[in-house]
């Protein structure tokens, strides 16, 4: 960072929910872009965005997602109307508001979680799994995607990181 | 605005260094600029890209994001990161004289 520009970034990914993975993917490709090394650490739930038998079925939380307003999942309600709980807690309408957030995403040319991965792996980003989630989860290497590159404890993560700026999602 | 020397050629540029007025813009321009951005010699693939944006330029207004290259079929992200190394879509971008692109994606 001698001359104030940042050379490579570090992001950690420990949730995962939809809405919780896409920053983290957003700014690891947009490093990549502007020419800096780039690495995504995913720990706990984070661990959800790379798993063969997730990453195809991420969701929008609308229950508990204080978050959350009627705008958001882009039916042209005010961003200050709220997104009622109870009204979360109705089977499928998680899966319409997720819907909802991946069509217009689309639009805008995000792609889905999987796509974006295989193209921050092709792009040369680094993806990493946190050994110490996976063993709480019981998963070996072969529940994740191909794109992942190691199983990282702490202490490797860090080295790893050395000079770079590390971001929390 | 100001004004570059470029390959023999006096050339309108912004001040990130990106062509203002595209009709300015020839081979030799591009090849000059390359080799500001590090790129020895454009090669056959260079110019495929390079062509693809300004056709895509021409009939959208806009700069493709990073995905809508992958998908064209013109060239993938791997090899697109491989022929302009540090920074893909402003390089080519700026190789190809048009605007820098301001998509985050």
């Amino acid at each position: 960072m001698e001359d104030g520009k940042i050379k490579k970034v570090s992001i950690i990914c420990a949730k995962g929910g939809l809405d919780e993975v896409y920053p983290a993917l957003i700014l690891a490709n947009g490093a990549r872009m502007e020419g800096m090394e780039a690495s995504i650490f995913f720990t706990f739930f984070g661990l959800n965005a790379i798993m063969k038998k997730m990453v195809k079925k991420l969701k929008v939380a609308t229950v508990g997602n204080p978050s959350l307003n009627l705008a958001m999942p882009m039916m042209k309600f005010p961003i200050t109307a709220p997104f009622p709980t109870w009204m979360g807690a109705i089977p499928g309408v998680s899966a319409m508001a997720t819907g909802m957030m991946k069509k217009e995403m689309e639009s805008l040319d995000i792609p889905p979680i999987d796509e974006f991965l295989e193209m921050i792996s092709d792009a040369g980003g680094k993806i990493y799994a946190c050994k110490l989630a996976m063993d709480m989860f019981k998963l070996t290497k072969d529940d994740l995607i191909d794109q992942v590159e190691e199983v990282l404890t702490v202490g490797q993560f860090y080295e790893k990181s050395a000079g770079a700026s590390i971001i929390f999602t | 605005m100001a004004t570059k020397e470029i390959a023999g050629n006096t050339i309108d540029v912004n001040e990130e260094g990106y062509l203002t007025n595209f009709g300015q813009w020839n081979e030799a321009i591009a090849e000059a600029i390359a080799i500001e951005e590090g790129i020895e010699k454009l090669s056959e693939r260079h110019w495929v890209v390079l062509k693809y944006l300004q056709d895509f330029y021409k009939e959208n207004g806009t700069m493709p994001t990073i995905r809508k290259m992958k998908k064209s079929g013109v060239v993938d992200t791997k090899e697109l990161y491989s022929l302009f190394p540090g920074g893909p879509l402003k390089k080519s971008s700026r190789i190809a004289g048009l605007k820098k692109p301001e998509s985050c994606i």
